[in-house]
This record gives structure tokens, C-alpha cells and sequence, in this order.
């Protein structure tokens, strides 16, 4: 009999403002040591922590953008435990009135390992809550001592907690990389994981189909989802040949080793603190108002799940292209862009029957755009380790270079030629096209003299095509594209090629 | 000189009969003489205080006084002061020396006060005699046997002995009002976020209030007029319009009704205590007032909760000292469990430690429920008390402390009987009521007696008031201990 797998996650992602949660030194990245650690972020006595407002906004805005419920009242509390990285010796969160309440996701799940039946999941998120990042613990600092750098002590956090929805690791990297894309689409989160701004705790147990639900073990601070992978097939794997084995699972934190690809036991059930949570008494409620609540909801973009039904719907993309144009906020945009300075505008379209021969024009325009965005771009953003904000080549240029694709002054391989020269020395699309000579010969009449003159040079050739063998239509473009030097317009080729060859 | 009031100093200040410079150092000579014995202050700092009071000097040349300019004031050493160090009464804190100011001192400094120097405290104000005090013991300048109460044990002693123009105190559950009875001074815990808690070391949290110790309501108000206002860096502070606490303080006191709480005149409460609080109230009536018997149903459990709540809060408040980044730090130890648990047990005193405990207890899971919620949920029938009184009188009258001051070692090691000292004072901090003590007489062996005087929400105007035509009326205020 198989086994049920069921993870829930845990996300603390780092909210973008300038300063901390509760106080006003900087939360930028990779200063050094214990520069940003102003008095609250060493807790010096008698200092008291105030609010930082953008941590709330953006707490708020994804809430809604999970259409969560917002709590009208919601409360810090304290979490005491000593630990030298922590200078209070509590660290200030939300317990048990968090702000972002019940939510959900949506997500499109590509089974790994190139496995066919893509599929949708709805994950429901528990909860969402604001709370301070501890410092860092530097071990072996200088001579056998251990370092302490508070300047990540104070960063805002925001604690995303779903429900145990997924059942695979698939299910679970899908999850993490939607819930990703969406912290910076709506910009909450640089969501940048090599710094720590997305880290991942999950939970796995196992389970019999229709029984309780196992006893869990939590996998902690996973900042990669080839990571996160991997430690839950390890991780799923290692429970099951337990339980096989005779054995049971105990509750415990684990943590991943990337090198041997194994789980191991961090601490049990039986060390876990009791943090005796209390409310914190220098911090009033957090209230939001009803026009803080609209004020954010007017802030808010057109959401990643929205744009991908908008692209199916609309643009007649598949759900694989239109998931992976919305994987980012800049790729989105910049598809969005290209697409509208190629495409007719959907109001200047005309109520009548004609709109099916627009809708299907511009649907073979947004699969051009798709194309080259999905294949060509993101392999040389990939190739050269940039991401979309980055990419050298403008919406602008990219759309004059399309523009001529799809007018067919260009074929899709002298398209190659002209997007290598955008991305590697800039220029103007129709200007690298006159330059390099890439224009492709429409004219049917040059066409069909070429073919005329291919047909009378291979009499044989032709003769065996006409009795039969269809094989020998590829030599005969072959010959005619390179008679064109590769200009001809290949769907016109093949045309005239065919007409002429029938005799 | 000594016994004028803040006006008359800034009067004398002004009018340059005497410079800030000659009032300074007549208090820090006093302070010599008279320190070693009473051991009021912690800290003092003649070269900065003297500094200060040249630069006051130098704004009154130049005409630019406040009310306040070229005064020197005791500050309470659970205060932070740049530059100064800042103990808490710990030996946690002992070489502390504070990197910025707190609030109230910011606020002194604004006014061109002078800091004479950082007043002794019980250990982390918790105490009710100041025996707590890692700096030892504070003696009453009424009777050197006797305790000056606490926790504002060294601003109450110094005030009275004359060790300063007056004094900051902070109040979780009394530790202004007192030692202000104790002392024979006048002392006035304001509405809770009414003064910044930026810079002051926390106790408990939710309870922890400053306030003036001094001679007079009227000096009392002129130092609120200085030490409240909104700071944003405190999210407690309260966004209100500044006010002059001296606006009301000759108002007649014709049809004030005084509400008399009947469980403050139960058992508990001494009789000399007692009979002084009858004959003040006689002389309220005098004045015009009337009174009316009321009733704090729950005046019994007030001790009980504060006894939760304030451990509870003082646990976590607490926890930051651990030795790794300020503070004391144990000489050796073998690893970190190590190094927290002697740096704790060493730096801080039985009382502390007492109160840490507790804290912890009634904080962990099991039991929070039982304590901590249930603690919460009576704070806030004790405020609905207040709340319900208020409907029939304008001001509450009592004892302050149920005895005058006992005696130093007295109590020491019943912490108990420590507590129920303070069981007319913590009711107001549990409802965050304002609260004052005025001097009404003398009990047993000669020692004062304080009157409390308990007002509504933001009404300090009206309790400075009530006080200050009492302190026309009377001159118990106006006494001062032989030899000072």
C-alpha cells in the first residue's frame, strides 16, 4: 500500500523598507559587522521599540494579495528565549492575533523531471505575521570565540504560514516559488535567497491513505528550492523506510546538508523552549483602518494569477507560457510592453464579426513575443547570470526586432542574428538589418526565377521527386535557400517550390 | 535658599541674587557633607554639574531663561544620561555609562536645569525601602534608623535633606508617592503615558510612570510642565495638547467632593496613620470640600495581580542583561549556558532574582492561563472600580502607606509584609491613574505621614490643585528634618 505525503511551510520573508521593524537604522545587506546596530538593535536599557509603517503596508498588501483576511486589531507579542544573537533575549512577533489571517494561493504544478500533466492546486495559507529577524552568531570569530553581528537584528519579517495542502515535493517547490514570485511582483520582498530575504521552513510527514496524520518533522532554513527538493525526497524517504523498518518518528528540527544530500536531527520535541509568550506591553495594538486597508488595496498591481489567466484567456497562450512569463514582474511587464507596441490595441478593434481575424492575429503575435522571451532571452539573460531588470535589451529594440519578424522582413533565424548584435552591442533593429543584410527575399517573382532555375539545373532530381519521392522537397529548399544566400522567405519558398515541382 | 521654592529660585536666578554656579556648588557641598551618611545619591559629577551650571549662567546673561534654568535636580539613576553612569541600583549596571539621554533628562536639559547628580534606587526599582540597592542602604533623614521607602528611596532622602531643589522619581506600584509619605515631600505619579518611558530602564512595562519629587505641589507642577509631553519614540506616549500644570493650582476648592474609599480605612492601616488622614480631611472640609464614602470593591486583589503582572513583565524586561554585549559579565565560565547563568546570578540581588522567578512562573505554559490572563482580567475590573467612584467624587483621598517609615532590616526578609506596603499605591498604577502624596502630619515617633490623593484620568491639574490649597492652608510641607 502507498504512502500519503503531507508538508506545510513556513516562509520568513524579509519585508524591502529602508529601516528595521523597530527602529530606524538600515536594513541594507553586508555592511560591516554591527554597523547597523543602533541602541534598540543592541538593546541598550530603557530603549523602546517603535513601529516601522511600511512593514506594516507591506504585511497589509499581502494579505490581499493572498485575499486574506486583515485583522482589524492584531497584537505583538514576546517570544523569550536567551540566545546571544537575540539582545533583548525575546524577540518581538505575533502569536496568537497575527495580522494577515486565513488566505490562499494558486498555484500551477509542473510535475519534475519532465513528466507530462501540469496541474493546478489551490494552497491555503493559515496565517501571515510581523515579526524582528535575530542577529548572527559568528562562530569561531577570531581565536576559538564566537562573533556576534547584530545588523540583521530588528530586519522586518514576514512569518507566511500555509496549511499542509501539498503533497509532494513539487507541489512544495511550486508553492515556494509562486508564493516567491509573488513577495517581489507585488514588491513586499527582494526576495533575494542567497541573502537570506526567503528562507523556507518545511514540514513533512507521512501518512497511510485515510489514516491520522503523522507525526511531523520540521526541515529548517532552506534557501534554495533545488535544496527544498531535494531534503523532501530525502527527508519523505527516510520516514517511510522507518516506519517500514519498525520504527516511529519523533518530532524533531532538522536541518539539511547540501553536501551529502541527507536530513539530520537538529533538536527533539523534548528540548523545546517554552517561550511564554506574552503581549508586548511597550507596543499598542496594531490597528488597521478601513482607509489604510483601501489605500493598499489601491496600491496593488495586477497580480501574477490574474495575468496568467489574462494571457490564456485572452492571448490564447499555452498555461506553461503564460506560467512562465509571469514568474517574474519585470518579464511580465516587458512582455506586456513588446506585445502592445506589436500588437493592435484590443480598443481600437472593431465590434464586429472581423474581431475573430484580429484575436487570431494577435494571438500569433503574443506567441511570437512569448517565444523569444520564454527561449532566446532567458537563455542569454541565464547565460550570462542576469536577471530581467538587468537585461540589455530594451522592450524598445526588442519590438522592433519582432516587428520585423512578423511583417516577414526577417526569418526567425536572421531574427537570431539581429537579437546576438542588440544584446551584445546595442544598435536599432532595422538599421543591424540593413548593416548585416539579413532582409529575406518576398518578392515572388525573384522567387519563382530562382526555382525556375533550380527545376531546369536537376531535371533528374526532379524527375524522381515526380515519381514519388517526396523525401528529395528538403534538398530542393535546401539548394533554393542557398541560391537566396538565405534571404528567401522560407513559407514563400516553399510554396513556389511546391507548385513548381507538381508541375 | 534652601527652602525656597522653584519659583523663588528662578526668581533669584534671574534677577542674578545668586548665580547657578553658587547654588550648584552649595548643593554639591552639601551632597559632601551629607552623602556619606544618607547615601541618597549613587553618582555624582561636580565637574559636569558645574559645567551645566555655567552654561545656565550664560543663558540667563543672555536672557533666554525658562522657568526652569540654572535649578539643580537630583535624577533618578534609572534615567539614562549621556555621559553618566546609569546603574539602576545593579551591580548589573555598575560601570554602565550611558551613550544617550532619556527623555526626561533631554527634557531637563531643554529647560537649562542642572543635573546634580544620579539618586540611589531600589535594585531595578523594585523595593519598597530601598534596601534593595546594590550601592546599600538610604537612610530617612527623619530618623537614620529608619527606611526612606523606595523605590525612589535616594530622591525622596535627598529632597527632604535639602540635597537638591527637588527630585525625578518613577512609579510602578508606588515607588514615587511612598517615599515621598515616608520622607515628608510631596511626590506625584502622573497619568501612565503621560511621560515618555524613552531612556527610563523598565521595569514593568505597562506600570512604569516618572514623575516629580519635591517640596510643594506648586514645585511639582513647574517640573511636569518640563518632564511631560508626546514622544514619539515611546509608542505609550500619549498624543496630547501640552498643558500648564500650574494653570488651576489657586482655584478655590468650593464643592470638591472628596471620594473616601472604605477599604483604605479598614484593617492594615496604623492608627497614628489614620487619625492624620481624618484630621487632613477636616481640613479639607475647611476649605469648602465635601465628602462622600466610596468603595474599590477590589482593592484586596490589587497586590496579588500587581504581584503577576509586574514580575511578569520585569522577567522579559529583564532578560537583555545577559552579560554578552554591557553589563556585568562573570570572570570565568565554562560555555554560554554557563556564562548567562553566574553573569545573572551574580549581578543581580535576592529581590530581583525573587521577582524574576515569579515572572517566569507565571509566564510559562500551564500556568499563563491561570495567572497571567486571569491577573489581566481582574486589572481591569480594579480600573472599572476607579472608573465607577469617579461618578460620585472629584478627587479619591487616603493613606499613602499604611505606617510611617519602618525601620531599615525590618522587613528584609519578609517580602511579603515588604509587598502590603504598598497597598494603597499599586491600585492606581494597575488602572494608569495619576496619584500624588503630600505631607498631612506626623505619627508615630515624629516620622510624616503622606495624604494620597488619587485623581481621574489626565486631571493632574485639578490634584496639584487640591494639593497646593492644602499646602496654603498647612505648613506640614514647609517641615524640615532637624540638622538640615
Amino acid at each position: 500500500m502507498s504512502w500519503e505525503i503531507v508538508i506545510g511551510l513556513e516562509v520568513h520573508t524579509q519585508l524591502s523598507t529602508n529601516t528595521k521593524i523597530f527602529s530606524g537604522a538600515s536594513t541594507t545587506y553586508g555592511a560591516e559587522p554591527n554597523t547597523q546596530a543602533d541602541a534598540v538593535s543592541i538593546a541598550l536599557p530603557g530603549v523602546l521599540p517603535v513601529l516601522n509603517k511600511g512593514a506594516v503596508e507591506r504585511a497589509v498588501k499581502f494579505g490581499l494579495a493572498v485575499g486574506a483576511h486583515i485583522a482589524p486589531r492584531s497584537v505583538f507579542a514576546r517570544k523569550n528565549y536567551f540566545y546571544p544573537d537575540l539582545p533583548k533575549g525575546y524577540q518581538i512577533s505575533q502569536f496568537d492575533l497575527p495580522v494577515v489571517g486565513m488566505g490562499s494561493l494558486k498555484i500551477q504544478v509542473e510535475p519534475l523531471s519532465g513528466k507530462a500533466g501540469s496541474y493546478e492546486k489551490v494552497v491555503r495559507i493559515t496565517r501571515a505575521h510581523l515579526e524582528e529577524d535575530a542577529g548572527k552568531s559568528v562562530h569561531g570569530a577570531s581565536q576559538g570565540m564566537t562573533g556576534v553581528d547584530l545588523n540583521r537584528a530588528g530586519t522586518p519579517l514576514l512569518e507566511i504560514v500555509s496549511e499542509p495542502d501539498m503533497c509532494s515535493a513539487a507541489e512544495a517547490v511550486a508553492y515556494a516559488k509562486t508564493l516567491h514570485t509573488l513577495v517581489r511582483w507585488i514588491g513586499i520582498s527582494d526576495g533575494n535567497m542567497q541573502e537570506g530575504s526567503f528562507r523556507c521552513d518545511v514540514n513533512v510527514s507521512v501518512r497511510k491513505p485515510g489514516e491520522p496524520l503523522g507525526t511531523r518533522r520540521e526541515i529548517k532554513n532552506l534557501n534554495s528550492f533545488k535544496y527544498m527538493q531535494q531534503a523532501i525526497d530525502y527527508e519523505v524517504q527516510w520516514q517511510i523506510d522507518t516506519i517500514e523498518s519498525g520504527g516511529k518518528i519523533h518530532q524533531a528540527t532538522i536541518l539539511f546538508n547540501p553536501d551529502t544530500g541527507e536530513t539530520r536531527a537538529m533538536r527533539s520535541k523534548e528540548d523545546a523552549h517554552d517561550y511564554r509568550y506574552f503581549p508586548d506591553p511597550d507596543l499598542l495594538p496594531l490597528d488597521i483602518t478601513p482607509e489604510m486597508l483601501e489605500a493598499m488595496r489601491a496600491t496593488l498591481p495586477e497580480l501574477p494569477e490574474a495575468r496568467r489567466t489574462r494571457y490564456v484567456n485572452e492571448l490564447g497562450l499555452s498555461a506553461y507560457d503564460a506560467n512562465s512569463l509571469t514568474s517574474s514582474r519585470e518579464m511580465a511587464d516587458y512582455f506586456d510592453t513588446v506585445l502592445a507596441s506589436l500588437a493592435p490595441s484590443p480598443q481600437s478593434s472593431p465590434a464586429s464579426g472581423r474581431g475573430g481575424d484580429r484575436e487570431n492575429q494577435s494571438s500569433t503575435l503574443a506567441k511570437l513575443c512569448a517565444n523569444w522571451l520564454i527561449g532566446e532571452l532567458s537563455a542569454q539573460l541565464n547565460r550570462d547570470g542576469l536577471d530581467m531588470a538587468q537585461c540589455p535589451v530594451s522592450t524598445r529594440q526588442m519590438s522592433g526586432m519582432l516587428v520585423r519578424i512578423a511583417d516577414n522582413t526577417i526569418s526567425n533565424a536572421g531574427g537570431k542574428d539581429v537579437f546576438r548584435t542588440l544584446w551584445a552591442e546595442g544598435g536599432d533593429a532595422d538599421a543591424i538589418i540593413e548593416a548585416k543584410g539579413l532582409k529575406q527575399v518576398s518578392d515572388s517573382g525573384a522567387i519563382e526565377a530562382l526555382v525556375d532555375e533550380i527545376i531546369a539545373a536537376q531535371a533528374d532530381k526532379v524527375a524522381e521527386y515526380r515519381s514519388g519521392k517526396d523525401k528529395l522537397f528538403g534538398f530542393f529548399v535546401g539548394l533554393a535557400m542557398k541560391a537566396s544566400k538565405g534571404k528567401a522567405n522560407p513559407a514563400q519558398l516553399n510554396e513556389v517550390l511546391l507548385k513548381k515541382l507538381a508541375g | 535658599m534652601l527652602n525656597s521654592s522653584l519659583i523663588q529660585l528662578g526668581d533669584a536666578l534671574r534677577a542674578k541674587k545668586i548665580s547657578s554656579v553658587e547654588l550648584t556648588q552649595t548643593y554639591l557641598d552639601r551632597i559632601a557633607t551629607h552623602n556619606p551618611v544618607f547615601n541618597a545619591y549613587i553618582t555624582v559629577d561636580a565637574k559636569t554639574s558645574l559645567a551645566q551650571a555655567r552654561a545656565a549662567d550664560a543663558l540667563i546673561a543672555s536672557g533666554q531663561a525658562q522657568p526652569l534654568t540654572g535649578i539643580p535636580f537630583a535624577q533618578k539613576d534609572i534615567f539614562c544620561a549621556k555621559g553618566w553612569r546609569t546603574t539602576c541600583g545593579s551591580k548589573m549596571l555598575a560601570d554602565f555609562i550611558a551613550p544617550y539621554d532619556a527623555h526626561v533628562i533631554e527634557q531637563f536639559n531643554k529647560a537649562g536645569a542642572v543635573n546634580l547628580g544620579k539618586t540611589n534606587m531600589d535594585e531595578f526599582a523594585m523595593g519598597s525601602s530601598n534596601e534593595t540597592s546594590y550601592f546599600g542602604q538610604v537612610k530617612n533623614p527623619w530618623n537614620q534608623k529608619a527606611v526612606p521607602g523606595g523605590s525612589s528611596g535616594g530622591a525622596a532622602s535627598a529632597v527632604a535633606a535639602r540635597l537638591c531643589a527637588a527630585a525625578t522619581g518613577t512609579d510602578t506600584g508606588g515607588s514615587i508617592r511612598q517615599p515621598a509619605a515616608l520622607c515628608g515631600i510631596t511626590g506625584i505619579k502622573p497619568t501612565y503615558g503621560t511621560v515618555s518611558r524613552y531612556g527610563m530602564i523598565a521595569f514593568a512595562s505597562s506600570l512604569d510612570q516618572a514623575g516629580p519629587m519635591a517640596r510643594s505641589a506648586e514645585d511639582c507642577a513647574l517640573m511636569l510642565n518640563v518632564m511631560t509631553g508626546y514622544d514619539e519614540r515611546d509608542s505609550t506616549s500619549l498624543q496630547r495638547e501640552k498643558e500648564d500644570y500650574s494653570r488651576d493650582l489657586n482655584k478655590p476648592l468650593a464643592g470638591l467632593r472628596i471620594g473616601l474609599p472604605r477599604e483604605f480605612f479598614a484593617e492594615g492601616l496604623s492608627a497614628d496613620v489614620g487619625s492624620c488622614i481624618q484630621e487632613s480631611i477636616a481640613e479639607y472640609r475647611k476649605l469648602g470640600a465635601t465628602v462622600v464614602e466610596i468603595s474599590l470593591p477590589n482593592t484586596k486583589l490589587a497586590v496579588p495581580v500587581y504581584y503577576v503582572l509586574a514580575p511578569a513583565e520585569a522577567s522579559s524586561n529583564l532578560s537583555r542583561y545577559d552579560g554578552v554585549r554591557y553589563g556585568h559579565r562573570a570572570d570565568e565560565y565554562t560555555d554560554l549556558a554557563d556564562m548567562y547563568e553566574k553573569s545573572r546570578s551574580q549581578g543581580f540581588g535576592e529581590e530581583v532574582k525573587r521577582r524574576i522567578m515569579i515572572g517566569t512562573y507565571v509566564l510559562s505554559h500551564g500556568y499563563y492561563d491561570a495567572y497571567y490572563l486571569q491577573a489581566q482580567k481582574i486589572r481591569r475590573l480594579i480600573a472599572q472600580d476607579f472608573t465607577d467612584a469617579f461618578q460620585h467624587c472629584d478627587v479619591i483621598m487616603g493613606p499613602t502607606s499604611p505606617s510611617t517609615a519602618f525601620n531599615l532590616g525590618e522587613k528584609g526578609d519578609d517580602p511579603v509584609q515588604m509587598y502590603l506596603s504598598d497597598i494603597y499605591t499599586i491600585a492606581v498604577n494597575l488602572a494608569g491613574l495619576p496619584g500624588m502624596s503630600i505631607p498631612c502630619g506626623t505619627g508615630r515617633n515624629d516620622m510624616p505621614v503622606g495624604l494620597q490623593i488619587i485623581g481621574n484620568y489626565f486631571d493632574e491639574a485639578r490634584m496639584l490643585n487640591v494639593a497646593h490649597q492644602y499646602q496654603l492652608a498647612t505648613d506640614w510641607h514647609t517641615r524640615c528634618p532637624e540638622g538640615f
